[in-house]
């Protein structure tokens, strides 16, 4: 029991940082009011959150323009996919076990 | 036990942002059946166009003239049908796919929408130019098969952003068009049998199975 919470990502224990991956892995680039919209967050709360998951590379952050306007996008890196897949063998098992 | 509750919503909330943003589920049951019976409606045009006749050779006058050259009554007549079920099939199909994103709280034109008409479009884009081919050829004969075949590979490749239940719908479609290239004589029987009551059985099905 006690093994399997070890298990559990710290990082991905808030909601919204999972939103972000659950919408992250499924994409191949998305831009950040896909994802502000999608997950129905402010602008600050969001950016806080791409940041820690970018800070321990789980994501790649692309800036670019689109015409003048500022546009920026995120997907998901392998460390990113590798580490979601085992928070949520990790989820299963604690629903199963419990 | 609360945590587990917890644990399970979490994955259910993650299963609903996975398909949401990978998939365009918005797509219209009810939409499908009308574009079937915009797609009845000019089939049995056709019918009434060729004197009442499903079978090509009997109609073959109507067609082709003595020296075997297209008639461009018929071309005209192909023309004006195609594109006022066209017309009235796009519109009645987007209004009420819109209708039904709004009724969701869903953005219509997002990059799902748009991956899913870029994957429809390329095999349908490439049937029409191959059906312009044909006609220019005088291969009528071929024109409804492939119209058939080509719209199930668009509706195959279309199904990996949208709901998966297209993707059936693709393969009868081809299905259809192969026997139909077999028995070419009866075209507009399987062009009828395709677009029109294919789409409204197939309509009706994901309309009670989603919009219910």
């Amino acid at each position: 029991m006690k093994d399997i919470i070890l298990r559990l990502n710290k990082l991905f224990e808030s909601r919204i940082r999972l939103g972000i991956m659950s919408i992250l892995v499924v994409n191949d680039w998305v831009d950040f009011k896909y994802l502000k919209e999608t997950l129905d967050l402010t602008d600050g709360n969001l950016a806080s959150h791409l940041h820690s998951l970018e800070k321990n590379n789980y994501i790649h952050v692309r800036k670019g323009f689109i015409g003048r306007k500022p546009n920026t996008s995120f997907s998901v890196t392998d460390v990113g996919r590798k580490e979601f897949k085992l928070h949520l063998n990790a989820l299963e098992r604690l629903i199963k076990n419990i | 036990m609360d945590n587990k509750q917890e644990q399970l919503d979490t994955l259910q909330q993650m299963r609903k942002l996975m398909e949401q943003s990978s998939r365009f589920i918005s797509l219209s049951g009810l939409a499908g059946v009308f574009v079937g019976i915009i797609a009845l409606a000019g089939g049995l045009v056709g019918y009434w166009y060729f004197d009442y006749s499903f079978y090509y050779p009997d109609y073959g006058y109507l067609v082709f003239d003595t020296s075997g050259e297209l008639l461009s009554e018929f071309l005209i007549f192909l023309f004006l049908n195609a594109t006022a079920m066209l017309v009235l099939a796009l519109f009645i199909g987007t209004y009420l796919t819109i209708r039904k994103a709004k009724k969701k709280g869903l953005p219509m034109w997002d990059n799902v929408a748009k991956r899913m008409v870029i994957n429809l479009f390329i095999p349908l884009a490439a049937g029409g130019v191959f059906i312009l081919t044909l006609l220019t050829q005088k291969q009528v004969e071929l024109v409804v098969p492939v119209t058939l075949i080509f719209y199930g590979l668009a509706l195959i490749n279309g199904s990996k952003y949208t709901l998966n239940d297209i993707r059936y719908l693709g393969i009868i479609q081809i299905i259809l068009g192969l026997i139909c290239a077999y028995y070419n004589g009866y075209a507009l029987l399987f062009w009828i049998m395709g677009f029109g009551i294919l789409h409204i059985v197939y309509g009706l099905y994901l309309h009670f199975k989603y919009e219910r």
